[in-house]
């Protein structure tokens, strides 16, 4: 699901010499006696497109408000470029926010709500027109200058919040839900726009979204949080095919997780090699891991659906269960079968629909056979 | 629903009667020929020209004005301030008092706020004049202005002011370039309100002003005592047009507003 980048890898996550941009040091943030952040660590990098993913209340909104300033930290400090920023106002942070609800300002011109902070700026005033000017083109929003928030549609709406926020050439750029006020097939569009935009500019972008897909699509680095902690931070494909827990696992996507046992291993079998017994009579599920995982330890064993293979017929594979197709669910370009292997087990399996409909030739309590290779899947101890 | 009965016709014609009639009487026998209150002898706007001859009353209607003016600006000021705090400063230790010593003047016994505001100027050795009440006029009206400014502030997006905050303002400058301009039509209807409350106050006046500052109410009220002319009931009638159409512009401006404000959401969700 990553966008292929053309430049050289962007990772400076994995340069031990590269020097983070924000750096987030065990940080807790207290309301009374609710925890929303708990002893947090974070080194976000220059130039990156940060997505905070996670469910409603896990505090990644209090995270970015933290660095807008708006909340400061119960305990521990927050760095931007080295410099501790707990004491700095917002108004004097060179980070600028883009609101859930945009809040433009209703009572100016979009023109001038572009214009609003750069007015505030030590920007001489001759040269705010052509930055002004220059952030309409760059947000496709010259023929709107003159008109009042109240009169462009959402998406205008939300391109006019962009370009304020960016007005000020900030150092960080939070986006706080930018595309949730918007149908599905403009945040699609908008979600390209952003990322044209981020590179174009080269500004830190640190987004905040509930929206696994959003955040996959979007992001250079996803952090996936739960009651105010960070489950995991990593890629979108590594999120996706490596879940360190059964919560990012099953936060992301759709995933079958089936709970089992670590058999002793064979004679001669590689270090890696797990053999995972989950139901009597079957045969145990071969996977890898990249651990040792001591025998007899109970493990949850994850695979994507698409990743699950349907036949009518025994396939020679490293993994193969039989069982009987339980629901179809079709989604068009793809169908999604529930098939049950074991009384009360189901798993999922996701097929491309490369044949017209009535030439499909699994039905409803038909007898098939799942299989996946031994590195489809991921063993997971938490 | 809406269905024309004579019991409901009844029942409107009754309400409204006892209501305005006394004031219809008024306004008629102000535009009497006779000198007799309560004779009719014809129709006639004499009174409202010997009204303009009247030294006394000018002068009076001069103070008012003056009052009403000074002390409706101050409240406002005041009042919106006290809202503005009242919304924004979240939980603070005393915040029930705080709110409770804002609005206590909205029920307490008009004669005892005068009273007590007699007594404060004394001991403080201030001379009565206009000053005093203007003084005393801001004190009752700031909490009218304040309950109508904290309607319009509650339902104000907050994000709006961090937005300005975050884009370089200082938390004043992010009031005087955002919050203010946006809830202008309750700062203003504040003010019509606080302007008419203060033109037609009696008693808290009588026990602030001094000989040199009669207000029209006091005037009236004192010229009346040596019997109705038709002179008073054109200055009434002339009264009751301001506070009219004071009260008309305000319940308008705040009006107009909400239905701008509706408006821009329903474009706003339609698109």
């Amino acid at each position: 699901m990553a966008h292929p980048r053309p430049e050289v890898a962007f990772a400076p996550w994995d340069d031990p010499e590269a020097k983070p941009l924000i750096q987030f040091k065990n940080v807790t943030k207290r309301f009374g006696d609710f925890t929303a952040i708990e002893d947090l660590t974070l080194d976000i990098y220059a130039k990156e497109f940060f997505a905070l993913l996670g469910p409603s209340g896990c505090g990644k909104t209090t995270l970015m408000r933290m660095l807008g300033g708006f909340e400061t930290p119960s305990e521990g400090t927050i760095l931007l470029d080295g410099v501790d920023i707990g004491p700095v106002p917002p108004n004097e942070r060179p980070v600028n926010m883009m609101f859930q609800s945009y809040a433009l300002f209703p009572h100016l011109s979009v023109w001038d709500n572009i214009a609003f902070g750069l007015k505030r700026s030590a920007m001489p005033k001759d040269q705010i027109g052509d930055r002004v000017e220059k952030m309409l083109k760059l947000t496709q929003l010259g023929k709107f200058a003159k008109r009042k928030p109240h009169q462009i549609s959402g998406g205008q709406r939300q391109r006019v919040a962009l370009a304020r926020a960016l007005a000020k050439a900030p150092k960080l750029l939070l986006l706080d839900e930018p595309l949730g006020a918007l149908d599905k097939k403009l945040r699609h569009e908008t979600q390209f726009e952003l990322m044209d935009i981020q590179e174009t500019t080269g500004t830190t972008f640190v987004i905040v979204t509930h929206d696994q897909e959003e955040a996959m699509t979007v992001a250079s680095r996803v952090a996936v949080m739960t009651e105010g902690k960070l489950a995991q931070v990593a890629t979108p494909d590594q999120i996706y095919e490596a879940p360190n827990s059964t919560y990012v696992a099953d936060f992301i996507g759709d995933v079958n997780i089936i709970e089992g046992t670590v058999e002793v291993p064979e004679k001669g079998a590689a270090d890696t090699a797990v053999t995972i017994r989950w139901a009597n009579h079957k045969a145990p599920i071969n996977a890898y891991s990249d651990r040792h995982l001591p025998a007899a330890s109970s493990v949850h064993f994850a695979i994507r659906p698409e990743k699950v293979a349907i036949s009518s017929e025994a396939p020679e594979a490293a993994n193969v269960v039989e069982g009987k197709i339980l629901d179809i669910a079709y989604l068009g370009n793809i169908s999604t079968y529930h098939v049950e292997v074991a009384p009360g087990m189901v798993i999922k399996a996701q097929a491309t629909n490369n044949r017209r409909i009535s030439r499909r030739n699994l039905t409803w309590e038909d007898h098939v056979y799942l299989s996946w290779t031994d590195t489809a899947g991921v063993v997971l101890t938490e | 629903m809406r269905r024309f009965t004579w019991f409901n016709a009844t029942a409107l014609t009754f309400g409204f009667a006892f209501l305005y009639l006394p004031m219809l009487i008024l306004i008629s026998y102000s535009f009497n020929e006779s000198r007799l209150v309560t004779v009719w002898a014809g129709f006639s706007t004499k009174w409202y020209g010997e009204l303009l001859q009247n030294e006394q009353f000018l002068k009076a209607a001069w103070v008012t004005l003056k009052v009403a003016f000074w002390s409706s600006t101050l409240a406002t000021v005041l009042g919106t301030m006290a809202a503005y705090i009242m919304v924004r400063a979240g939980r603070f230790r005393g915040r029930g008092l705080f709110s409770g010593m804002i609005y206590a003047p909205l029920v307490m016994p008009e004669v005892i706020t005068g009273l007590s505001l007699l007594l404060f100027f004394i001991a403080i050795g201030l001379d009565r004049g206009v000053l005093t009440i203007v003084l005393a006029h801001t004190t009752f009206a700031m909490c009218y202005v304040s309950v109508v400014v904290t309607s319009r502030l509650v339902s104000f997006d907050r994000s709006l002011e961090e937005a300005a905050l975050d884009l370089g303002c200082t938390p004043f400058d992010a009031f005087r370039s955002v919050t203010l301009p946006i809830i202008l039509p309750a700062v203003i209807s504040g003010w019509l309100l606080a302007f008419t409350l203060s033109l037609d106050d009696l008693v808290i006046a009588s026990f602030t002003s001094g000989p040199s500052s009669t207000t029209l109410p006091i005037k009236i009220f004192s010229a009346v005592r040596l019997g109705v002319t038709p002179e008073i009931n054109a200055l009434s009638t002339l009264m009751i047009g301001i506070v009219t159409v004071g009260v008309i512009a305000a319940s308008l401006v705040s009006r107009a507003s909400t239905i701008k404000a509706r408006a821009d959401e329903q474009r706003a969700n339609q698109t």
